[in-house]
């Protein structure tokens, strides 16, 4: 089971009034790379990887709650005070029309979050050749994001971001080089 | 500005016929993570409030990113 | 709001608050890194190590600010603490 902890990950500081990252942002929370297709990715497959493994599957998948969080956190924070015109303003009025200011699992163009997005394939390697490569598109899409916004504050979390895909990365890696090594076992039944 | 030791850049070909003023190039990053097979143990560390600001504890796997407007790309 | 809630302004909640997720964040990444190095025992007392001073440190913060965990990993003052806000998007 899962145990809420009542605090962000990471401090979020939204200091300048602009809605219209929001929508750019929440390409992280409902897009194909994002903090959601990232948990959900990771945890499902676990159940299908190799015991030596499961346990990095199962934290790096906890982890992503905590960085879904954290871009809920910006985009609530980015539009909890907008207007009706200054949402509209922000490219925001589909949205608006659809959700008020609600959150929603969509991408930067308002498309829905689907399962489609993720991928379970039960071979360990090809799983996780795509959870490394879920961590560098993702890396990728928070440059684009750190490239759009002026807030030095919100780069600052961003960035703290970018820098855990960098991690998580490492770690996918690693794991398939524990695969790889696992010579011994091969032929016990 | 500093250059980013993890940025590199290839050239755009540039036509006659491009409507747009040519850039000359295009940057990527190749983050530290690329080099590393298997992080080795005993790596020296950030203090806790550090690792918190850069998010990873150890500094040899800190990637520093710059935001393109800000070097007006 | 109870009485355990951050003012506006109070920066003794925001500094508390940044230390224990600086611990929290040592102990992610030594957990991440002890997933793919179970064998490294300097990292398994340093990881242990940090988990105490977190828990001293957690148990500081919610005797201030509230409980940090749901489902009875945290007691409860009068009246029921866990469901008053902030909220940590709020705050």
């Amino acid at each position: 089971m899962w145990v809420y902890e009542k605090k962000l990950q990471y401090p979020v500081r939204v200091s300048k009034c602009d809605p219209r990252m929001a929508k750019f942002l929440i390409e992280q929370y409902g897009g194909a790379d994002g903090e959601l297709a990232a948990a959900l990715r990771y945890l499902n497959q676990r159940y299908t990887i190799p015991d030596k493994v499961i346990g990095l599957l199962n934290d790096i998948g906890t982890e992503e709650f905590a960085h879904l969080e954290m871009i809920a956190a910006m985009v609530f924070k980015l539009t909890k005070d907008a207007s009706v015109e200054e949402l509209e303003a922000a490219g925001l009025g589909a949205h608006y029309a659809n959700h008020d200011n609600a959150l929603f699992y969509e991408n930067a163009s308002g498309v829905p979050w689907t399962a489609a997005y993720i991928q379970a394939k039960g071979d360990p390697i090809a799983d996780l050749y795509e959870d490394i490569a879920a961590e560098e598109k993702a890396r990728a899409t928070y440059q684009w994001l750190i490239d759009m916004t002026d807030d030095v504050d919100l780069q600052d979390s961003l960035k703290f971001l970018r820098e855990r895909e960098i991690i998580h990365s490492i770690r996918f890696r690693e794991a398939v080089e524990i695969i790889k090594e696992d010579r011994e076992h091969k032929k016990i039944f | 500005m500093k250059q980013n030791p993890e940025e590199r850049a290839y050239p755009l070909f540039h036509s006659p016929f491009d409507p747009c003023p040519p850039k000359h190039y295009k940057t990527y990053v190749v983050p530290v993570n690329q080099y590393v097979v298997f992080q080795p143990a005993g790596l020296p560390q950030f203090s806790p409030a550090e690792a918190l600001k850069h998010g990873t504890l150890w500094p040899s796997l800190y990637s520093p990113y710059t935001s393109r407007k800000f070097k007006g790309e | 709001m109870t009485d355990a809630a951050p003012k506006v302004g109070d920066r003794q909640y925001y500094e508390l608050l940044e230390q224990l997720q600086a611990l929290d964040f040592v102990l992610v990444e030594l957990n991440l890194y002890l997933d793919t190095h179970p064998d490294d025992l300097k990292s398994i007392e340093q990881f242990n190590k940090v988990t105490q001073e977190r828990t001293i440190l957690a148990k500081q913060f919610q005797e201030m600010y509230g409980p940090l965990q749901n489902f009875g990993r945290a007691y409860s003052k009068y009246p029921f603490e866990w469901s008053q806000g902030p909220w940590p998007w709020q705050v």
